[in-house]
C-alpha cells in the first residue's frame, strides 16, 4: 500500500513542525506542512490526507495561554472539517503546544470529560529526558508498543489536571496513552502524559517523541526506547484502516 | 480625552487557582531585599478593553480567556483584603504582544475593541511597611524602565494616550567649543573632541546648521559599540611608540593561517566558514551587557533576538544559540549594593529568563554556555549572547546593494522604544543610568521574529543585501548598506506602532525583529511576508550618488555625504601602559583536608551544577544535539563541549568555550592564550578535530580611556593572537564590548574585571562523539599535560582568599597534543575525556566521577606535592578514560608521556591516593549544593 500522507498543521510560532515531519518521513508516511486556514481554503487536503498531526512550539507565542489560540484558529478554519475526520476514524496527534490545542478545543478528553494544562508545578519552562509508559491498548498509536519509550519534554504548561470523575473515566475506558515512568516532571495528576479519545484515534501528550527518532539522539546512548515507534504505529494504522 | 475612568473598570482579572508560581519567587525575594512582613502574595493577570465592553462580550471574553480548571476571573475593580495592592502596567510605547494577540482573539469572537493593554496586580498580605512595599516594587515587582504602577490605588493603562504631535525637526547651530560640549552631553552622543570638530568642519563646509537627524545619525554611526573606535584606534605604548591596532592584529593572525574553509571573517554581520564540502555556518556572539543591567530580562531578550537577526542577517538560517552569563555573588547583602544597581539575583533571574525566553519560543535550542559570578559583576553583569546559522555552498551569492533596488524593511513596527541603544552602550553607568536609559531598553517579541525568520528560509534569491535592523536602527542599518552606493528613503513610508514620533526616533529607533533588504523587484518579497503575516515596507531606494537623503513629509532631514559618514571620522589616538605581570609561585596553605577542599571547591558557584539553568533553555529542539550541555549516565554532569549534528547527515560541529577573567587580573596576555585553549579543548573533548576549528573572540572590558585599561586589553589580543596562531585557528568574527564601567557613591571609578570569552566552533564526526562521564569499570584513567605550581586566579585561591598566585605559563605542546589526542579519538582507543580546569585534577576527576556514577581509585598524581597534584590550574591537560587493552597503542599515538594515575571503580567512591576516600553521592551533594 502507498504511503499515507500526513499534514503537519503549524500555526504561527510553531516551531517543532520539521522534528515531527522527520518522524513521519522515517516511519514511511509523507509529510505536508500546513496552516489553519489552509486547512479552510484547501478543503481537498483533509479529505486526501490519512494523518493529522498538530506540531509543538509556541503558536502565537503562547500570548493568553499556550494553545488557546491555536484552538481558536482550528475552531474557525476548520471545526466541523476536523471532527468529520476524527469521526472517519483517521489518526490524529497533538504534541506538546498541539496536546494544549487539543485541549482548549474541547477535542481531548472530549465526552470523557474536562481536563486542561497548567503551569509545571516548579514554575518553570522545563527541558529534560523523561521515560513514558505506554499504557493505552485501545489508542492507535500507542498499541503496538512494547516498551517504554524515551524522550524530552519542552515546556512549561504541562501539568495535566481534571476532576477526580474524569481520571476515572480515563482508566475506565483505557484512554490514558502515556505515564511518566520514575520522574513526574511537571506535576500531572496521576503522572499523566498523554490520553487519547474514547475512539483512541486522537492522541495528546506533552513529550516530543519526534526528538528520539534516530539511535544518537538517546543521551544515553541506549539504543531502546525510540520514539520513532509511536510514529510507525500511527502510520501502520492509517495504512490498514 | 478618553474616559480615563472607564477604562480603568473595563477590566478582567484573572488569578491562577493553585498558588502561582510567580507569587512564590516574589515571597522568596522579598527576603533577599531585606522587605520584612510579607506573608503572601496572590498575583492577577490584568486586561483591560477599550471601549467598554458589554455584558454579553464580557462572556464570551471570559469563556475565551478563563480555563475554570486552573483559574478564576472577576471583572471591573476588585477589593481586597490585602496590606497593601500594587497594580503595574505598561509605559505608553512597549511592546505588548499579550495585547495584540487578546485584540485579535476579540475580533474573531467578533467583538469590537479599539484598544486592549495587559498588566498584572500583587495582592500583598502581612504586616509590611508603605516603605517596604515601595521596595519591593521599584527593585523586584516592577521596571520603571518599561513599566509605571499604582499602590493601593487603580493603575492607569496605556490605552489612548499617545495622540501626541510629533516635534519637528530641529536646525542646531552648532557653535563654539564650550557649546559642541555642551551639546554632545545634553544629547549624550558619546563623541571624542576630535570627532565634534570633524562634524563641525563639516557643516561649516557645506555652510549650513546639521539637522538633529543628521547629528544622531553621524553620532550613531561613530558610536563605540558601531564603530569600534577602540579596535580600529592609534595605539601608543608609554615610551610613544605606535602599536598595530587591535583590530589589525586579529585580523593578521586570521590572513597568516589562511585556513581554506574561512569563506569571510570579520566582514559583515557574522564569520562564515564551510563544513563538510556542502554547508556553511555562520557564526556570532554578541553582548547585551547595558541593557540587561537595568531591565534584565528586556536585555537578555532582546540581546538573543539580535544575534539572531546578525546570523539572518548574513543571508543563513539560523539553527543554535549560545550564552554565557557573568553576575554578582547571588547571596549578596543588599547593604553591599551600590546604589541604582539591581540585586544580583534578580539580575540572575531575569537575565536567565529573558534568555529562554527568547530562544524557546523562536524555536532556537541553546545548546551551550556559561554562568560565571565574581564580586566584579555586581553593578555590571555581562550576557553574551551567541547565534550559528546554516546555509549551503550553492546558495546565491549576495551581490548589491545595486543602483535602483528597493529598500525593504520588514518585521516589527517602529515605535519610540530602543532610542539611542548604540550611544547609551558607548557610555560608562551610574546610579541614574537605570532611569535615563529607560527608553534603550526594549521587550523582545519571538513570534514576529520567528515569522522573519520563516520568510528569509524561503526568500534566497528574492533580494540582493540584507542587514539586520540593530543597535542604531534604521540610521546603522541602511546607513551601512548605503555605503558606497547612497539611497534615499522617506520617512511618512516606514511602517509605526503609533503616531507621534519624531523624525529622528524614527530613523534611530531600536524597535526589535526588523530586517532591511535591497530588492531588484520587491513584490514576490511582498507577497511571501503577506502569507506569513510580515509587515513589508519600501521605505526608499538605492541611488548610486553615494548620498544619503531622508525626508520627512517632504522636508529633507539627512542629506549626507556616505563617505564622510563611514570614513569622515578621525582615527582616534590611545595610549596605553603595558600591565604588570602578577603573581608568585606559592602553593596556598589548606585550611582543611584535601577531601573537604574538594567538596568545597564543588559547592562553588563557578563549579558547581548548572543543570537548574540549562533545564530553563530548551537544547533538544530540532533533534541535532548530540551531546548536550548535561550528559551521563542520570544526565546531570557537565559536558566540556556540546554537538550538533544535522539528524540527516553524519557530520557537525562542536562548540567549545573558554572564559576565565580570574587569569585575566594575573597576566591578561597569558588570559588570551589560555582561554583559547581551552574553547579549543573542550570541543577536542567531544570529539571534534582541531584541524578544523574557527573561533570567535567576544570582549567585555572597562573603560579603555583609561591607558592600564587599553594595555590589559591590548595584552589579551596579544596573546590571543598567538594562541590562533599556535593552534592554526582562525578568527572569524568578533565584539568587543567597552566601558563595562560604573562611578561608585564615593565617587571612585570601578570596571568589570578584564573578561575575554572565545568560542571554538568545531567540525565533528558522528562516530567520534565522546561525553566527559566515567564508562565502564576496570578502565584505567591517563592525564595528558604538565602540572605545575600555578595558582593565579585559581579556584583554591578563591576559596582560601589567597590570590598570590602565578597564572598558569601558556603550554606551547597544547596544539599537538590535541591533534594526537584527536586521533586517538577517531581510532576509537578514549571512552571518555574531560578538560582540566577550574579547581584542577581533583575537581575533573569527581565529575567525570558524578557524570558516570562510578568511583575511581588514583594511584598516582603527576608531582609530589598533594596540593599542586589536586588543584593547581595548569593549562593544557586532558583526563581520559581508556580501556587498559588499548593503553600501549594511546600512548604510541599521544607520542609524548602519558600518565597513569589510576582506575575506574565500580564501588562508588573517589579514593585520592594518600588523600583519603569520599563517597559519589557525597560528591553530587557538594556540587548539587
Amino acid at each position: 500500500m502507498k504511503s499515507p500522507k500526513a499534514l503537519v498543521v503549524a500555526a504561527p510560532g510553531t516551531n517543532r513542525d520539521a522534528d515531527v515531519a522527520l518522524a513521519l518521513e522515517l516511519a514511511g508516511a509523507i509529510p505536508q506542512r500546513v496552516t489553519p486556514t489552509d486547512l479552510e481554503s484547501k478543503p481537498q487536503l483533509l479529505v486526501e490526507a490519512e494523518i493529522l498531526v498538530l506540531a509543538g512550539g509556541f503558536s502565537y507565542g503562547d500570548n493568553t495561554g499556550a494553545g488557546r489560540l491555536f484552538a481558536l484558529d482550528l475552531e474557525t478554519h476548520a471545526g466541523e472539517k476536523l471532527r468529520d475526520f476524527i469521526a472517519s476514524a483517521k489518526p490524529v496527534i497533538g504534541i506538546c503546544n498541539g496536546f494544549q490545542a487539543l485541549v482548549r478545543a474541547g477535542l481531548l478528553p472530549g465526552s470523557q470529560g474536562r481536563a486542561a494544562l497548567g503551569h509545571n508545578a516548579s514554575g518553570t519552562f522545563d527541558c529534560r529526558w523523561v521515560e513514558l509508559k505506554p499504557s493505552s491498548k485501545k489508542c492507535v498509536w500507542t498499541r503496538d508498543l512494547t516498551s517504554n519509550i524515551e524522550c524530552p519534554i519542552a515546556h512549561g504548561e504541562g501539568r495535566f489536571v481534571c476532576d477526580e470523575d474524569t481520571v476515572a473515566k480515563l482508566q475506565d475506558a483505557d484512554s490514558i496513552a502515556f505515564t511518566y515512568v520514575g520522574v513526574n516532571p511537571n506535576g500531572s495528576v496521576g503522572d499523566i502524559a498523554g490520553i487519547c479519545d474514547e475512539s483512541g484515534v486522537v492522541l495528546g501528550l506533552m513529550p516530543h517523541p519526534e526528538n528520539h527518532v534516530l539511535v544518537r539522539q538517546n543521551p544515553r546512548g541506549r539504543m531502546t526506547g525510540l520514539g520513532l515507534d509511536l510514529f510507525r504505529s500511527g502510520v501502520r494504522y492509517a495504512m490498514e484502516r | 480625552m478618553r474616559d480615563r475612568i472607564g477604562t480603568i473598570e473595563n477590566r478582567i482579572s484573572i488569578r491562577s487557582i493553585a498558588t502561582d508560581p510567580r507569587a512564590k519567587a516574589a515571597v522568596h525575594s522579598s527576603k533577599t531585599l531585606q522587605v520584612k512582613g510579607v506573608e503572601s502574595i496572590e498575583i492577577s493577570d490584568l486586561i483591560w478593553f477599550d471601549p467598554p465592553l458589554d455584558d454579553e462580550a464580557r462572556k464570551k471574553v471570559t469563556q475565551f480567556l478563563v480555563d475554570p480548571l486552573l483559574q478564576s476571573a472577576a471583572w471591573g475593580i476588585e477589593s481586597s483584603s490585602a496590606s497593601h495592592t500594587v497594580e503595574i502596567a505598561f509605559l505608553p510605547g512597549v511592546t505588548d504582544s499579550e495585547a495584540r494577540e487578546v485584540q485579535r482573539a476579540a475580533l474573531v469572537l467578533g467583538i469590537d475593541v479599539k484598544a486592549v493593554a495587559t498588566g498584572r496586580r500583587y495582592e500583598i498580605h502581612g504586616p509590611v511597611t508603605a516603605d517596604g512595599v515601595a521596595i519591593l516594587t521599584r527593585r523586584l515587582l516592577a521596571n520603571s524602565v518599561v513599566e509605571r504602577w499604582a499602590i493601593n490605588e487603580y493603575v492607569d493603562p496605556p490605552i489612548g494616550v499617545l495622540a501626541s504631535v510629533p516635534d519637528p525637526v530641529q536646525r542646531i547651530p552648532l557653535g563654539n567649543d564650550a557649546a559642541l560640549d555642551a551639546l554632545n552631553r545634553e544629547r549624550a552622543m558619546a563623541l571624542d573632541v576630535e570627532e565634534l570638530l570633524v562634524v563641525r568642519d563639516y557643516f561649516l563646509s557645506l555652510g549650513r546648521d546639521p539637522s538633529d537627524v543628521e547629528l544622531e545619525m553621524i553620532a550613531q554611526t561613530w558610536s563605540e559599540h558601531c564603530a569600534h573606535k577602540t579596535f580600529r584606534a592609534r595605539l601608543f605604548d608609554e615610551h610613544g611608540n605606535e602599536l598595530k591596532s587591535l583590530l589589525g592584529r586579529i585580523k593578521e593572525a586570521t590572513e597568516k593561517i589562511n585556513a581554506e574553509y574561512v569563506i569571510s571573517a570579520f566582514v559583515g554581520n557574522a564569520g562564515i566558514i564551510s563544513y563538510d564540502g556542502e554547508h556553511t555556518l555562520a557564526l556570532k556572539c554578541e553582548t547585551h551587557n547595558h541593557p540587561s543591567a537595568v531591565e534584565p530580562f528586556g536585555g537578555a531578550n532582546t540581546g538573543v533576538g539580535g544575534v539572531i537577526r546578525d546570523i539572518l542577517g548574513a543571508a543563513h538560517d539560523p539553527i543554535a544559540c549560545t550564552d554565557i552569563l557573568c553576575f554578582g555573588p547571588q547571596n549578596l547583602h543588599v547593604d553591599q549594593l551600590p546604589a541604582g544597581s539591581l540585586h544580583p539575583q534578580r539580575i540572575h533571574d531575569g537575565v536567565i529568563a529573558g534568555v529562554a525566553d527568547y530562544g524557546n519560543k523562536i524555536g532556537l535550542p541553546t545548546i551551550a554556555g556559561a554562568v560565571l559570578y565574581d564580586p566584579g559583576y555586581i553593578a555590571n553583569p555581562l550576557v553574551f549572547a551567541g547565534c550559528i546559522g546554516q546555509s549551503t555552498l550553492s546558495a546565491p551569492s549576495l551581490s548589491g546593494p545595486n543602483v535602483g533596488d528597493a529598500v525593504v524593511v520588514i518585521g516589527g513596527r517602529t515605535g519610540r522604544d530602543g532610542i539611542r541603544g548604540a550611544t547609551f552602550s558607548s557610555l560608562t553607568m551610574d546610579a541614574s543610568t537605570g532611569e535615563i536609559a529607560g527608553a534603550s531598553v526594549q521587550i523582545g517579541d519571538p513570534l514576529t521574529e520567528r515569522l522573519v525568520m520563516e520568510v528569509l528560509r524561503e526568500a534566497r534569491g528574492l533580494y540582493t543585501a540584507i542587514t539586520d535592523c540593530g543597535a542604531g536602527g534604521l540610521s546603522s542599518a541602511v546607513g551601512e548598506m548605503a555605503e558606497g552606493i547612497g539611497a534615499s528613503c522617506e520617512l511618512d513610508l516606514v511602517p509605526l506602532k503609533y503616531s507621534g514620533l519624531a523624525p529622528w526616533e524614527i530613523w534611530l529607533s531600536e524597535s526589535q525583529e526588523r530586517m532591511v533588504l535591497a530588492a531588484t523587484n520587491p513584490e514576490p518579497l511582498r507577497q511571501l511576508c503577506v502569507e506569513k503575516g510580515v509587515d513589508f515596507a519600501v521605505i526608499g531606494t538605492f541611488t548610486g550618488d553615494n548620498k544619503l537623503i531622508v525626508t520627512a513629509s517632504g522636508e529633507v532631514v539627512i542629506d549626507l555625504d556616505t563617505q564622510f559618514l563611514h570614513d569622515g571620522r578621525p582615527q582616534r589616538r590611545m595610549e596605553l601602559v603595558a600591565p604588570l605581570v602578577r603573581g608568585r609561585e606559592d602553593v596556598p596553605k589548606l585550611k582543611s583536608s584535601i577531601v573537604e577542599t574538594l567538596l568545597q571547591l564543588l559547592q562553588h558557584p563557578n563549579i558547581a551544577s548548572k543543570a537548574s539553568v540549562v533545564h530553563r533553555y530548551d537544547h533538544e529542539i530540532g533533534g541535532a544535539t548530540v551531546v548536550r550541555p548535561l550528559s551521563g549516565s542520570e544526565l546531570d554532569g557537565h559536558s566540556d563541549g556540546t554537538v550538533w549534528i544535522d539528524p540527516r547527515r553524519e557530520t557537525g560541529f562542536a562548540i567549545g568555550i573558554g572564559v576565565n577573567p580570574w587569569f585575566g587580573l594575573g597576566d591578561p596576555e597569558s588570559m588570551g592564550w589560555l582561554v583559547v585553549d581551552e574553547a579549543i579543548r573542550n570541543s577536542v573533548c567531544a570529539g571534534a578535530d582541531p584541524k578544523k576549528c574557527s573561533l570567535l573572540d567576544n570582549f567585555s572590558w572597562g573603560d579603555p580611556r583609561d591607558p592600564i585599561v587599553l594595555g590589559q586589553l591590548s595584552s589579551t589580543v596579544d596573546g590571543m593572537c598567538a594562541a590562533s596562531l599556535a593552534f592554526n585557528a582562525p578568527f572569524v568574527s568578533g565584539k568587543d564590548s567597552l566601558n563595562n564601567a560604573w562611578t561608585e557613591a564615593d565617587g571612585s571609578r570601578s570596571s568589570i574585571p578584564p573578561t575575554l570569552v572565545v568560542t571554538a566552533v568545531a567540525e565533528i564526526e558522528a562516530k567520534n562523539v565522546l561525553t566527559p562521564d566515567l564508562k565502564t569499570p576496570g578502565n584505567v584513567l591517563v592525564l595528558i599535560g604538565s602540572t605545575n605550581a600555578e595558582f593565579g586566579g585559581s579556584h583554591l585561591g578563591m576559596i582560601l582568599e589567597d590570590p598570590r598566585g602565578v597564572v598558569p605559563r601558556i603550554d606551547e605542546a597544547a596544539p599537538v597534543r590535541y591533534n594526537r589526542f584527536h586521533a586517538a579519538i577517531t581510532k576509537g582507543l578514549v571512552k571518555s575525556a574531560h578538560d582540566c580546569a577550574e579547581g584542577g585534577l581533583g575537581v575533573s576527576i569527581a565529575e567525570m566521577c558524578i557524570g558516570g556514577r562510578l568511583g575511581a581509585d588514583i594511584t598516582m598524581l603527576p608531582t609530589p606535592d598533594s596540593v599542586i597534584g589536586w588543584f593547581s590550574e595548569s593549562t593544557g591537560r586532558i583526563v581520559a578514560e581508556v580501556d587498559p587493552a588499548d593503553l600501549g597503542e594511546f600512548q604510541d599515538v599521544m607520542g609524548e608521556a602519558v600518565l597513569v594515575i589510576g582506575t575506574v571503580t565500580a564501588d562508588p567512591a573517589l579514593k585520592l591516593l594518600n588523600d583519603g576516600y569520599v563517597a559519589i553521592t557525597d560528591l553530587l551533594a557538594a556540587w548539587q549544593r
